[in-house]
């Protein structure tokens, strides 16, 4: 196993998810494999190669620095748990 | 009357002549759905009355003359589209109850043009799978065989298409999402350009990847709705601004001086014997409608899968930050505090492959593996996007298979991430070159669908679509039905 528990849990935290006991055997295999998977790009010369971040090697449009979006904030605001007066609740934060 | 069976170009000439009107249409289809769909699974939200609503105004815009490209087309929507005032789940638990205030934009257009939207269709959670088996809301199974997959993540969309349920679907493809399930369920499957169709309101997997797309029957339907959804948007940063050409018109053009460049690797020991059979001969007939093939070499394709199995799951760790608990979507009950409410909130509202990736993204992203996993990917990415570039030099389209076999048995793969991965490895290379794809019906392996695959140049959709238009045009392949949905 390229990966452990300890690792695992780090990851999961790192990414904010709460994962069950019965979680972590199942994860820390299949992320091992993924993993070790992956490690063969290690195999490909790309000295010299630049790094490629965009499909069509071109630069993002930019916009301009204008409000364009109405305010739809009660529209939004819909879909959430819990809002009280236009904000979203969440658990105490400051005690 | 055999509605349910007629193409988009068919269905046009049918309204057009008054022989039926897009409400009787529309029925007959909804009809269909109610029958069926319990069998597929392949639709998670059917929106009947505002479809019947929506065919009477076509019927009505007809009626004054000002009938739009696709007026009272029915059509379905994978379930990745946000749609206004109707339920938008991503197959995922996360957004079971999410309904979406707003439209994307290729929703809007095809509303626009007149089409009708009978539902919504299931697919892979987030779209992260290649079988349909990820859905929160369960498989969906293969018209052809309902113990098989359909494919994935467009399952839904694919099965609903070749199951007669609509004429067309809209579907996206980030490794091969459109095309694979294309393959399998006997469907055409076009994913355009990087850039080319506008993914505002799309549900983000991998930004630099992602791309919107339509499945259909026939290459001329391809055309016609992709069509009316690609050009420039303003509200999508990454949409290309230049103008889409006629898809459809350029269909009718021969493909004699065609060259098309036939990949070694693509026919190696991975592949089904039986299946690489039916895609050869598929290169034949286009041969003998006067293209060319050539062998071009690609020395770094092998790379494409764990290219993709870093660069998407880094950027789906990103994107799949939004879902936090707060704003939409699923929230855990009685948090402790913040970050528990983060934490049990995505614990509970991701299945096992989208927390999979997520956690294998924040992994190659984490300090200390930046450099050897996602840096180190980008450089391969260039290193394949380069191959492609380099064939395209030498020939218009590249030929090969969608998939390495037919559809398999549902739950077979699930327990290995690898074997699943590697459905895609024929495809994902266009999806890392931002190249156009399509998968096209070529025939059967034991009474199961075989797509071949073509790519081509960076906005050349329509070279794909002659190609495919030009080999429907010479077998029916794309005409067969599954026996229970005839």
């Amino acid at each position: 196993m390229s990966l452990d528990k300890d690792q695992v849990q780090q990851i999961a935290t790192l990414a904010r998810l709460k994962l069950g006991e019965d979680e972590y055997a199942e994860s820390v295999e299949k992320l091992s494999k993924i993993v070790d998977f992956v490690a063969h790009l290690s195999e490909a010369d790309t000295s010299g190669v630049i790094p490629m971040a965009h499909p069509l090697d071109i630069a993002q449009r930019l916009r301009p620095d204008v409000v364009t979006e109405p305010n739809d904030r009660d529209r939004y605001q819909e879909n959430a748990a819990s809002v009280s007066d236009g904000l979203y609740l969440v658990p105490k934060v400051i005690e | 009357m055999d509605l349910h069976t007629k193409t988009m170009t068919e269905l046009s000439a049918g309204l057009d002549s008054g022989e039926y009107t897009s409400v009787e249409l529309t029925q007959t289809l909804l009809d269909r759905i109610a029958a069926h769909n319990d069998t597929l699974n392949a639709l998670l939200t059917v929106t009947g009355e505002q479809a019947l609503a929506a065919a009477a105004r076509a019927d009505a815009d007809r009626a004054a003359g000002k009938a739009g490209a696709l007026n009272g087309l029915p059509i379905i929507h994978k379930d990745i589209f946000c749609t206004r005032g109707v339920r938008t789940t991503c197959g995922s638990k996360m957004l079971d109850n999410f309904i979406s205030p707003y439209d994307a934009t290729i929703v809007e257009r095809l509303a626009d043009a007149g089409a009708v939207v009978l539902g919504k269709a299931n697919m892979d959670e987030f779209a992260m799978g290649s079988s349909n088996e990820t859905s929160y809301f369960g498989p969906v199974n293969n018209p052809w065989d309902l113990e098989r997959s359909p494919g994935g993540s467009s399952g839904g969309s694919a099965a609903a298409v070749a199951a007669r349920f609509a004429p067309g679907a809209t579907a996206t493809d980030t490794g091969g999402s459109i095309r694979q399930p294309a393959a399998l369920t006997g469907t055409v499957g076009i994913k355009p350009t990087y850039g080319r169709v506008s993914r505002y309101g799309m549900i983000a997997f991998a930004s630099s990847l992602d791309q919107a797309g339509v499945i259909t029957r026939s290459a001329e339907d391809a055309a016609r709705l992709l069509g009316v959804m690609a050009g420039f948007d303003e509200r999508d940063s990454t949409c290309i601004d230049k103008p889409a050409p006629d898809y459809a018109a350029a269909l009718g053009e021969s493909i004699k001086g065609l060259k098309i460049g036939i990949v070694r690797q693509h026919f190696d020991e991975g592949l089904d014997a039986d299946c690489g059979a039916r895609v050869k001969d598929a290169i034949a007939v286009i041969e003998s409608l006067g293209a060319t093939a050539i062998e071009v070499d690609m020395p770094n394709i092998d790379y494409s899968v764990p290219t993709y199995y870093v660069v998407a799951p880094a950027e789906c760790s990103s994107n799949l930050s939004r879902f936090d608990g707060v704003r939409f979507g699923h929230r855990a009950e009685n948090a402790e505090d913040l970050f528990d409410l983060y934490c049990r909130s995505r614990g509970e509202g991701f299945g096992d492959e989208v927390k999979r990736r997520i956690m294998t993204g924040t992994y190659v992203l984490s300090a200390g593996y930046y450099d050897a996993y996602y840096l180190k990917a980008q450089q391969v990415r260039h290193l394949i996007a380069d191959d492609f570039k380099k064939a395209f030099e030498e020939v218009d389209v590249i030929a090969g298979p969608t998939a390495p076999t037919t559809a398999f048995k549902l739950g077979d793969m699930v327990d290995d991430p690898i074997t699943m991965y590697l459905n895609d490895i024929y495809t994902i290379g266009a999806n890392l070159g931002g190249f156009p794809a399509m998968s096209v019906p070529c025939g059967f392996v034991n009474d199961l669908p075989v797509g071949l695959h073509l790519v081509g140049h960076h906005f050349d959709e329509s070279a794909l679509l002659r190609c495919a238009h030009a080999y429907q045009q010479a077998t029916d392949w794309h005409t067969a039905c599954p026996e229970v949905f005839k």
